[in-house]
C-alpha cells in the first residue's frame, strides 16, 4: 500500500514540455528521502490541459501542479509528500482560492466536461493492463461473449445512437449490421488511427492514455460482425502511441484476451498494427485499406462498400479510435445511458482538440449540444491578450469556419453541417481578429493540394486552381470575377471528386466566402488585408508624433529601410522594406504601425 | 517529398544489406508486406535510395516501378539522405496561426536550404511536417527527438547554435 500517488502526465504535449525530466527528478528525490515505499509515481496518459504542461497530480489530496520544473521537485517532495503541506505557489492557480484549494472538477476547464471516451486518460497507467482491468476493463468484452449474441451487441450499439467520430457521423450500429449480413470465410475489423487533420490530437491521446479500451472494443466489433482479425492503422508520427499499443496488445495476448478461444467462448480474435507513412488521404476508408494491402494509398469508387468488399476483398468495418473508445461503456452501462447524453440526433459526447488563439489549449470532452460559446469562453478560458473572438475552425481541411455571430450554436453533427462546417475528427482552432480568413482558406488549400493523391482530375487540378486564385487575391492582384470563379470551381470539385478528400476540400473556401466575403472584397477592391497578415498588401509606417528617435528600429531593420537622426522621427523607405515586422517588435513606443 | 534521385552516392554496407534481407524474410509471407519492409529499410539506411528499392523489388518478385510508386506516394519515405540533425517545423493549423510559417522561412533563410534538402556539410536537413499533436506548445519545431515549443522566429538562431557546435 502506498499512502500517496503521484500522477505525471506522459502524453505527447507534456512529454514535449519535459515531463520525462520531472519523472526522473521525482524518482531520484523520493529515493533520497527514502519515500519509494510510501509514494507511488505513475506515468499516465493525457490530462487534457496541455497548455499547462508538464502536469502532475498528487492523490489523495488531488493537488494539481502545473508547469512543473525539475527544480521545483525537491520542494514538492519535502513539503508536500514528506510533511503534508501543499505547495500552493506551484499549484494551477485556478484551483487556489484564498486559503482553500478547489478540486480540479470545479475549475472552468473541467467543470463542463463529461469524460466517456477519455475516462481513463490521465487516470491509469496505460502500460499496465491490470490498472485497466481494475477500472472495469474487458468486462464489456466478457459480457458480450458470454451473455449476448452478435445481433444483440449490434442492437445495443444501434440503440445507443452512436455515430462515427471520425467526421462523417455514420451510425456505427448500422455499419456493423451491414458487415454482419455479408457472408464470407474471412472478415476484418479495422481501426482508423491515421489522425491526419492538422490540429487534431484526440485519437492520439486515447491511444497513448487508454490503449486497452481500443483493443477491447475492436474485439467486441469482431464478435459482432464475425471477424477474427483486426488491423489498427496508426500514424508512424505517433511513436509513443505505437509503443503503448504494442505493449497493450502483448499484455492482452498474455492474459488470453486476444488470441484463441477468448473467455472460453470459442471466439478467436487477434490484432495487428500497421503504420501509416504520412499520407492524409489514407484517412479515407478505401484508401486506408489499399494502404494496408501494401499499395499506394489511393481511394477507389464506392460501391462496393467496405462492408461488402473491403480489405483484401473481404467484408470489413472501419471505425475511428474515439468511436471504439465509447463501445465498452455503452455495453456496460447500456444504450439508454448513452442516448441520454447529447442532442436528439447526436448522442453522447465528443472530444475536441482545442487550439489556436485560446488560453487553455488542450483536449476537452463535452456532451453533444454544448455551445461554442461555452467551449471558447468558459472551458477554453477566452482569447489571450484581450483580443476579440473572430471565428472557430472545425473539421480541419474538410471543414469550415464558425463566425462570432453563430457562437451560440449548439455543437452537433447536423448543426455544423447546416452552418457550412462539419464535425470532422474534432480539431477546434480558435481565431482572433489578427487572423486573415483568406489566408486561412489558402493555408488549407495548400494542405489539400499537397495531400491530393492525384487519382481523380477534379481534385488534383481543381484544388490547384483554387489555390492559384487565392494566392492571386492575397497578393493583391485579384479581381471581383475571381470570387465567382472560386465559387463555381468549388461546387464543381465538390460534386465530381472521387473521395471525401476532394468532395470536402473546397469547404474552407466556401465557408470563409459565406461569412467573411467582406475580407475577400477588401483584398480585391481596396488591396488591403484587414487583419494585417497578407504581406504583399501591408505597408509599414512610423507615426511621427509617437517616434522618439531612439534609432532601435533603424539598427534592427535587416533591409536598411529605416533612416533618421537621433531624437528625430524616423521614416521607412517603402521600396526597401521587406515587411518582416522586426521593427514593430522592437519599438518600445508603439510608433510603428502596419496598414 | 522531393522525387529527385539523390546525387549523393549510395554507401550501403554488407551488414546493412544482411539486415535488410533478414527483415524481408521475416515479412515475406505477411499480407501487404511491402509497407512494413520499406519502413524498416528506411530505419536501416536512413533513406530509400534506388539501390535499396532494387533489392526489395527483386526479393519480393515485384516490378521496381511498383516499389518506387509506393515509396514516392508516402511523404514519410525519402529518396534523399537526411542531415545529422533533422529539423521539422510543424505547419499544423494551431502552429500556423501562431506564426510557424515565419519560423520556417527564417530557418530556410539561415540554413540556405529549402524544405526536403540537406545542408552541403550534411549537418542539417529541413522539412515542414504535419501536426505532431503538441498544439498546446504551438508553434513547435523538432530537431531529431528534441522538441522546442512556444518559439518565435528570433529564437531560431539560439536553437541552431546548440547543434552547430556539436
Amino acid at each position: 500500500m502506498f499512502r500517496s500517488h503521484v500522477l505525471v502526465c506522459g502524453g505527447t504535449g507534456c512529454t514535449s514540455s519535459g515531463s520525462e525530466a520531472i519523472l526522473s527528478a521525482l524518482q531520484a528525490e523520493l529515493g533520497k528521502k527514502g519515500l519509494t515505499e510510501e509514494v507511488k509515481v505513475i506515468k499516465t496518459g493525457c490530462f487534457g490541459l496541455c497548455a499547462l504542461g508538464p502536469i502532475m497530480i498528487v492523490y489523495p489530496e488531488g493537488s494539481f501542479y502545473s508547469m512543473v520544473k525539475p527544480e521545483d521537485i525537491p520542494e514538492i517532495v519535502e513539503e508536500h509528500l514528506l510533511k503534508g503541506r501543499i505547495v500552493k505557489r506551484l499549484l494551477y492557480q485556478e484551483t487556489v482560492e484564498g486559503d482553500d484549494v478547489k478540486s480540479l472538477n470545479e475549475t472552468q476547464f473541467y467543470k463542463k466536461q463529461l469524460r466517456v471516451a477519455l475516462r481513463n486518460c490521465g487516470v491509469i497507467n496505460p502500460e499496465n493492463i491490470d490498472e485497466y482491468i481494475a477500472f472495469e476493463g474487458y468486462e464489456a468484452l466478457g459480457k458480450c461473449l458470454t451473455e449476448y449474441t452478435p445481433d444483440q451487441v449490434i442492437q445495443i450499439v444501434k440503440d445507443s445512437g452512436l455515430r462515427g467520430r471520425g467526421g462523417g457521423g455514420f451510425p456505427t450500429g448500422v455499419k456493423w449490421s451491414l458487415a454482419r449480413a455479408n457472408d464470407a470465410d474471412q472478415k476484418y475489423v479495422c481501426c482508423n488511427a491515421d489522425e491526419g487533420d492538422p490540429g487534431a490530437f484526440m485519437d492520439r491521446s486515447i491511444l497513448e492514455g487508454d490503449p486497452h479500451a481500443l483493443i477491447e472494443a475492436m474485439a467486441i466489433a469482431g464478435y459482432a460482425i464475425g471477424a477474427t482479425q483486426g488491423y489498427i492503422y496508426v500514424r508512424a508520427e505517433y511513436p509513443i502511441a505505437v509503443k503503448r499499443l504494442e505493449i497493450a496488445i502483448g499484455q492482452a495476448r498474455d492474459y488470453g484476451l486476444l488470441g484463441k478461444n477468448i473467455f472460453d467462448s470459442g471466439f478467436d480474435f487477434d490484432l495487428d498494427i500497421r503504420l501509416g507513412a504520412g499520407a492524409f488521404v489514407c484517412g479515407e476508408e478505401t484508401a486506408l485499406m489499399t494502404s494496408i494491402e501494401g499499395h499506394r494509398g489511393e481511394p477507389r469508387p464506392r460501391p462496393p462498400f467496405p462492408a461488402q468488399k473491403g480489405l483484401f476483398g473481404k467484408p470489413t468495418i472501419l471505425n475511428n479510435v474515439e468511436t471504439y473508445a465509447n463501445i465498452p461503456q455503452i455495453i456496460l452501462k447500456g444504450a439508454d445511458w448513452f442516448a441520454s447524453m447529447g442532442t436528439e440526433k447526436s448522442k453522447g459526447t465528443k472530444v475536441f482538440a482545442l487550439g489556436g488563439k485560446i488560453h487553455n489549449t488542450g483536449l476537452v470532452e463535452i456532451p453533444m449540444g454544448t455551445t461554442l460559446r461555452e467551449i471558447v469562453e468558459e472551458i477554453g478560458g477566452g482569447i489571450p491578450n484581450g483580443k476579440k473572438f473572430k471565428a472557430a475552425q472545425t473539421g480541419g481541411p474538410s471543414g469550415g469556419c464558425i463566425p462570432a455571430s453563430l457562437i451560440d450554436t449548439p455543437i452537433d453533427y447536423d448543426n455544423l453541417i447546416k452552418i457550412g462546417s462539419m464535425m470532422g475528427s474534432g480539431g477546434l482552432i480558435v481565431m482572433d481578429e489578427d487572423t486573415c480568413m483568406v489566408d486561412i482558406a489558402k493555408f488549407f488549400l495548400e494542405f489539400t493540394v499537397d495531400e491530393s493523391c492525384g487519382k481523380c482530375t477534379p481534385c488534383r487540378i481543381g484544388t490547384k486552381r483554387l489555390l492559384e486564385l487565392l494566392t492571386k487575391i492575397t497578393h493583391g492582384q485579384g479581381e471581383m470575377e475571381d470570387i465567382d470563379r472560386l465559387e463555381e470551381l468549388c461546387y464543381y470539385i465538390k460534386e465530381n471528386s472521387l473521395c471525401g478528400l476532394g468532395q470536402t476540400a473546397p469547404n474552407p473556401v466556401l465557408s470563409t466566402l459565406r461569412y467573411f466575403r467582406n475580407e475577400y472584397e477588401a483584398h480585391i477592391n481596396e488591396k488591403k488585408c484587414p487583419a494585417g497578415v497578407c504581406k504583399s498588401l501591408l505597408s509599414f509606417e512610423i507615426l511621427p508624433e509617437k517616434c522618439k528617435g531612439c534609432t532601435l528600429c533603424a539598427k534592427i531593420c535587416p533591409a536598411g529601410a529605416i533612416t533618421g537622426t537621433v531624437k528625430q522621427p524616423h521614416v521607412i523607405d517603402k521600396a526597401k522594406c521587406v515587411k518582416c515586422g522586426a521593427c514593430i517588435e522592437k519599438c518600445r513606443f508603439g510608433a510603428i504601425v502596419k496598414k | 517529398m522531393s522525387n529527385t534521385k539523390s546525387k549523393i552516392p549510395f554507401q550501403g554496407t554488407p551488414e546493412q544489406e544482411a539486415q535488410l534481407l533478414q527483415v524481408i524474410s521475416e515479412h515475406r509471407e505477411q499480407k501487404g508486406a511491402l509497407m512494413p519492409i520499406l519502413q524498416k529499410a528506411q530505419d536501416i539506411y536512413g533513406y530509400l535510395p534506388i539501390e535499396v528499392q532494387e533489392i526489395i523489388a527483386k526479393q519480393l518478385d515485384m516490378p521496381l516501378e511498383e516499389v518506387y510508386g509506393v515509396v514516392t506516394f508516402y511523404s514519410q519515405f525519402s529518396l534523399n539522405p537526411k542531415g545529422q540533425y533533422k529539423i521539422s517545423v510543424c505547419l499544423g493549423t494551431a502552429c500556423y496561426v501562431k506564426g510557424a510559417g515565419d519560423i520556417y522561412d527564417r530557418l530556410s533563410k539561415t540554413l540556405g536550404i529549402k524544405g526536403g534538402e540537406c545542408t552541403p556539410d550534411g549537418k542539417f536537413s529541413l522539412e515542414a511536417c504535419r501536426c505532431i499533436g503538441a498544439c498546446g506548445l504551438a508553434p513547435v519545431i523538432t530537431v531529431n527527438d528534441d522538441v522546442y515549443g512556444r518559439l518565435s522566429a528570433d529564437d531560431v538562431d539560439d536553437v541552431l547554435a546548440k547543434y552547430s557546435e556539436k
